[in-house]
């Protein structure tokens, strides 16, 4: 049954101290920035993230580390130009980073939705992230094992929803939102608009409400992106 | 040819020897040069990691858009006949052999092949891999765009690497300003050269290489 959440505190008010929570997200492009700010406000602490970066600038997933609340990051890219919150925790030994090729981090995060035990993959194959891991030669080539990322929750955006938790997405800003909406026990999701059932074409699903568990709108900034697409999505229908 | 290449001549170097109709990840910084010289005759269907196909040119202006945007967190424009999908399903197609070429930068290249490109395993410096083993492992054919020499005179392209590989024996072509290498089970084969000549190049390398044929 989808909860419809009046605000992003209280959607995110269940996520508990030592939680593990997927947080989508490719740069800036499908962050659920209301989502991580109400997480921030609402004290949530010694918290395992997984997400493709470790925060960017001053905002979102940054102000988490900034505030020392993540106490392990799962990710592929965590050093950028502006990720200076996460250099500064890393550095003060004051976060634990567990690095994972870019691929490999979103098939596990897609194993432990499709109730996927461990799987062979070729990437990282003799090199230094593969050290200590279970390794298999198949038809010549050598492939590494690697483990599912279950979660107890993740905080996705989406641009739109419907009372049965159906998502639709837009552009790049869909990257991990789908996977770690399975992932995870409980999926949190911000969206633009939240329309009725049966207002969202079955076709151009592509989360299906049976991984959802809460939604919450968040008016989307007025010269924002998500207005002027949601127009364009019904074109296309 | 008479003179080392330029990085957008060896951009346009690269962008000629794609084929028509390859569908093609371009990593980045160097590597994304090779798109201003694609040209639309080639059909080729650029691929970014962050889950699409048929990528158009930067975008500016009125263009922008926050939620389109490349590997690199610049941001793109689609071009008519493009495709959206997540995250693991972008790396499916990678791993998966689907993509035709990918063109990536390097620290090194081995004479088999391996390449290091992420890391320079300098004790203080924060890892970050992103989607580049992945990249590395998953095409049909990885070129590499690089400069031949470092600033002090040392080959990039060495018999062993000696940073952390970001894949094993996975490169197939190496473009650098000075020539282009060919790797392949009989070794490293010089191409062609630019303002040098094999002689020239062995003499400065510890790759052994094979003349042009």
């Amino acid at each position: 049954m989808l909860t419809i959440a009046a605000t992003a505190q209280e959607a995110v008010a269940g996520v508990h101290d030592g939680a593990t929570v997927l947080i989508g997200g490719f740069g800036n492009a499908g962050q659920p920035m209301e989502l991580i700010d109400a997480l921030l406000q609402g004290g949530a602490t010694d918290l395992t993230v997984v997400n493709n970066n470790a925060g960017q600038a001053d905002a979102g997933l940054a102000l988490l580390i900034k505030e020392r609340r993540v106490r392990k990051i799962i990710c592929s890219f965590p050093r950028q130009s502006d990720s200076w919150h996460f250099d500064a925790a890393y550095r003060a030994g004051e976060i634990e980073l567990e690095l994972v090729p870019q691929g490999n981090l979103a098939e596990r995060i897609r194993a432990a939705g499709a109730g996927i035990g461990g799987f062979f993959t070729p990437t990282g194959y003799g090199t230094m992230l593969a050290e200590g891991k279970e390794t298999r030669v198949i038809d010549g080539r050598g492939y590494v094992l690697e483990s599912p990322i279950h979660a107890d929750f993740a905080l996705i955006k989406a641009l739109k929803a419907d009372k049965v938790g159906n998502l639709v997405y837009r552009k790049t800003a869909r990257n991990f939102g789908p996977i770690m909406a399975a992932a995870a026990k409980q999926a949190i999701v911000q969206v633009s608009e939240i329309v009725e059932t049966g207002q969202i074409d079955p076709e151009a699903v592509i989360t299906p409400g049976i991984y959802v568990d809460t939604v919450v709108r968040i008016e989307p900034p007025a010269s924002g992106p998500a207005a002027p697409s949601s127009t364009e999505h019904e074109v296309n229908q | 040819m008479s003179e080392k290449l330029s990085r957008d001549a060896l951009a346009q170097l690269v962008a000629r020897d794609i084929k028509p109709g390859s569908y093609v990840n371009l990593g980045i910084g160097q590597p994304t040069l090779v798109s201003n010289y694609l040209t639309p005759e080639q059909e080729v269907t650029l691929h970014t990691e962050n889950g699409m196909l048929g990528m158009g040119p930067e975008a500016h202006g009125d263009q922008i858009d926050e939620d389109l945007i490349n590997a690199g967190k610049i941001p793109v424009t689609e071009l008519p006949g493009a495709s959206y999908f997540h995250h693991a399903d972008s790396f499916a197609m990678m791993r998966g052999g689907h993509l035709d070429v990918c063109v990536l930068g390097a620290f090194q290249v081995s004479a088999t092949g391996d390449l290091a490109n992420w890391h320079t395993g300098a004790p203080d410096a924060i890892p970050a891999v992103g989607g580049a083993m992945d990249l590395a492992t998953g095409a049909k054919d990885v070129y590499v765009m690089m400069s031949l020499f470092t600033k002090d005179g040392r080959s990039k392209l060495v018999p062993e690497c000696s940073y952390p590989l970001t894949g094993v024996g996975c490169v197939t072509r190496v473009y650098t300003n000075e020539a282009v290498f060919l790797i392949s089970s009989e070794g490293v084969r010089v191409r062609e050269t630019f303002g040098t000549t094999v002689e020239e190049l062995q003499a400065k390398m510890d790759v052994k290489l094979l003349p042009p044929l």
